[in-house]
């Protein structure tokens, strides 16, 4: 056995041991950063309130509002019964409760800090290379872009960092994608990741943490490299990883919380020692070519049944799931995707809400119009990408195409806030998950990128975004 | 929590791949701020129609589904959210044990914290599982191994930290809190 070179994640890892595991015991794992939101925290308060335990280090926490949260505006929590239902409201006033009762500081309605879970962290700084980050929710793999190891928790194992900032965890296995080329015009880091499941599979990164590896990366921006990371927990990975860069320092420098003066120099000192070495050796190992790489939808019910944008759905293999994942979408093996009527296009979510996700759209919406009989959202992942969406001018690009311009959340991605896709219509989606009702009751969902997605709400049908650029 | 060690219940099968916790538990669920009463939005809209009522052929819905403890499933159970109201519905609604090929990390591990088993069996024995919907079974967490009462048996591997706090009704946040030394010591290193 000559191994002797560390994975990223092994240096991670090992560097927030508090107790290595053995045969018995898992390891206690150190966590740097908490992300809270509204909807898988209330049952975790609930637990250290019972057993008469506190926060560990409220400081450690970054917490917000998203999931739930209205995406019409509200001026003040007095406005909540006006634009939520009663869950949602009650919710969302628990959490508010529940950051005073412990002493944590919330970013809600007043806060131009608000945002998705996942969009705040990198904006604010709080995301960092080589952290331990984890939230109640699976796409926390998004900050993974930044060669953090994050990764989604349950309520249980919220509670157990709340009260000990530290989770017990068996090691998982390692798992290197590398990619190689360069995106053609037109195609997305959106594209390369619904590749990527489609090649692997819903369930091919089970137990894995997947680094992110090839001649592609250096081309890649922070947002494209979130966007691939988002979704590395719809292959079922436990975390996505890609080794920090001067782009990831560029991205970092002046960000709130990142950290300034000496403090910034020894940082870059720390974070440069991020790589896999040479001489490391992974669980397991694919390569997929950019550069042939065109747009991808996706067809069935999960993220895997995907292809692309010029190909037919495949017959399958007379499995019952899948005939009746075809019926459910109301979509045919043997025909294209390509021209399908749709009714709804919804462009945002911690997948592609940021500013360059809504700058590719723009690019598609500006001086053309929402097809008639499309319903089309855009909702930007947090107030910041909000302002400064605003200040480039792209709402009014929106606006005047016909779509709806929204405050941030999580919105249709899940439906949980009342902006749903409605039962049996059919939408275009930048989100993460196409699962029978995922955008709400009856819902029918195509995942593609930004750009696929504005295009289609200018042809009213699922459309290639290339014609547009 | 409760302790679990042996019990044996008849199977209910739901034979499809990559059921994910939407599935499970849909999103319009989950404005809740406790465990309680989840059960009734399990797999709801698979259990019921349009208008509410039961649909018949869904397995849940048959008569001889009724008090099985066990679900056996297809692969890549528990795929998509973090959800841990997933397993607080399957609990609530009365499982204690899903037998399948494969599982998905986070569910697995929400799984164990709630008494739930997430077990992973063979090929074959899911196979016997799938032909013999109904079947008997016994779980041991004792001997690791599965029974069926047409003679076939399985072993199966569990954590074996989760294993000892499902055994022994043990929350695992104890275990982390007993090393508050070692926590303080980590820290204080900067």
């Amino acid at each position: 056995m000559n191994k002797t070179g560390k994975t990223l994640f092994e240096k991670v890892w090992e560097d927030h041991l508090v107790v290595e595991e053995t045969i018995e015991t898992p390891a206690i794992l150190y966590i740097d950063l908490h992300l809270i939101h509204e909807v898988t925290t209330p049952q975790a308060f609930q637990s250290l309130r019972d057993k008469g335990l506190s926060l560990r280090d409220p400081n450690k926490i970054l917490a917000t509002m998203d999931h739930s949260t209205p995406t019409l505006p509200i001026h003040s929590i007095s406005d909540l019964d006006i634009v939520a239902e009663k869950g949602p409201a009650d919710q969302i006033r628990d959490m508010i409760r529940n950051c005073e009762e412990f002493g944590i500081e919330l970013f809600g309605f007043d806060s131009d800090k608000r945002g998705i879970v996942h969009v705040i962290g990198p904006e604010l700084g709080a995301t960092q290379p080589g952290k331990t980050i984890v939230c109640g929710d699976s796409h926390t793999s998004t900050h993974g872009a930044f060669g953090a190891l994050a990764f989604g928790i349950g309520t249980t194992e919220v509670g157990h960092v709340l009260a000990s900032q530290c989770l017990l965890q068996r090691k998982p296995k390692t798992f290197a994608i590398n990619m190689n080329g360069a995106l053609q015009s037109g195609v997305t880091a959106k594209d390369i990741i619904l590749k990527i499941i489609q090649q692997i599979g819903v369930g091919g990164g089970v137990g894995h943490v997947i680094e992110y590896r090839g001649s592609t990366v250096g081309s890649l921006s922070l947002e494209e490299r979130m966007t691939i990371c988002n979704m590395s927990i719809e292959a079922g990975a436990r975390a996505g990883m890609f080794a920090p860069d001067d782009k990831t320092f560029d991205y970092l420098m002046d960000k709130p919380m990142s950290p300034k003066g000496s403090d910034w120099d020894q940082a870059i000192e720390k974070w440069s020692r991020l790589f896999t070495d040479e001489n490391a050796e992974f669980d397991n190992e694919i390569s997929i070519d950019v550069d042939r790489l065109t747009p991808m939808v996706t067809y069935g019910t999960n993220p895997g049944m995907a292809i692309g944008i010029d190909d037919i759905v495949p017959e399958g293999n007379g499995d019952h799931g899948y005939k009746q994942s075809l019926n459910y979408m109301q979509i045919e093996a043997g025909k294209p995707i390509l021209g399908k009527d749709i009714d709804v296009v919804f462009i945002g979510s911690c997948t592609n809400s940021r500013i360059s996700d809504l700058q590719d759209a723009a690019e598609i919406f500006k001086d053309r119009k929402v097809s008639d009989g499309v319903k089309a959202l855009v909702v930007p992942g947090s107030q910041a990408v909000k302002k400064e969406a605003e200040s480039l001018g792209l709402d009014k690009i929106f606006e005047s195409a016909g779509a709806e311009w929204r405050e941030s959340g999580c919105s249709m991605c899940l439906g949980m806030n009342g902006d749903t896709v409605g039962n049996g219509k059919l939408a275009v989606s930048t989100s993460n998950r196409n699962f029978e009702g995922r955008q709400g009751k009856g819902a029918r969902t195509i995942l593609a990128s930004p750009k696929t997605a504005a295009a289609s709400a200018i042809s009213g049908s699922v459309e290639d975004p290339r014609k547009y650029t | 929590m409760d302790k679990i060690i042996k019990f044996t219940s008849k199977t209910v099968v739901l034979a499809v791949n990559d059921i994910d916790t939407d599935q499970i538990i849909p999103a319009r669920f989950l404005t809740v701020t406790t465990k309680d009463g989840l059960g009734d939005g399990l797999f709801t809209d698979w259990r019921f129609d349009e208008a509410g009522n039961k649909i018949k052929d869904f397995p849940l819905n048959q008569k001889k589904a009724d008090g099985c403890s066990i679900l056996v499933s297809g692969s890549n159970f528990g795929c998509g959210s973090s959800r841990e109201h997933a397993p607080w519905a399957l609990v609530d609604y009365g499982f204690t044990a899903i037998l399948s090929t494969s599982f998905a990390d986070i569910f697995r591990n929400n799984a164990l914290k709630n008494g739930l088993l997430p077990l992973t069996v063979s090929e074959d024995f899911h196979r016997m599982l799938i032909g013999n919907e109904g079947i008997e079974v016994t779980i041991s967490l004792e001997t690791m191994c599965i029974e069926s009462s047409n003679g076939m048996t399985e072993n199966f591997d569990l954590e074996p930290f989760s294993r000892y706090c499902l055994m022994n009704g043990i929350d695992q946040l104890g275990f982390i809190l007993n090393h508050e030394d070692q926590i303080n010591a980590y820290e204080n290193k900067g």
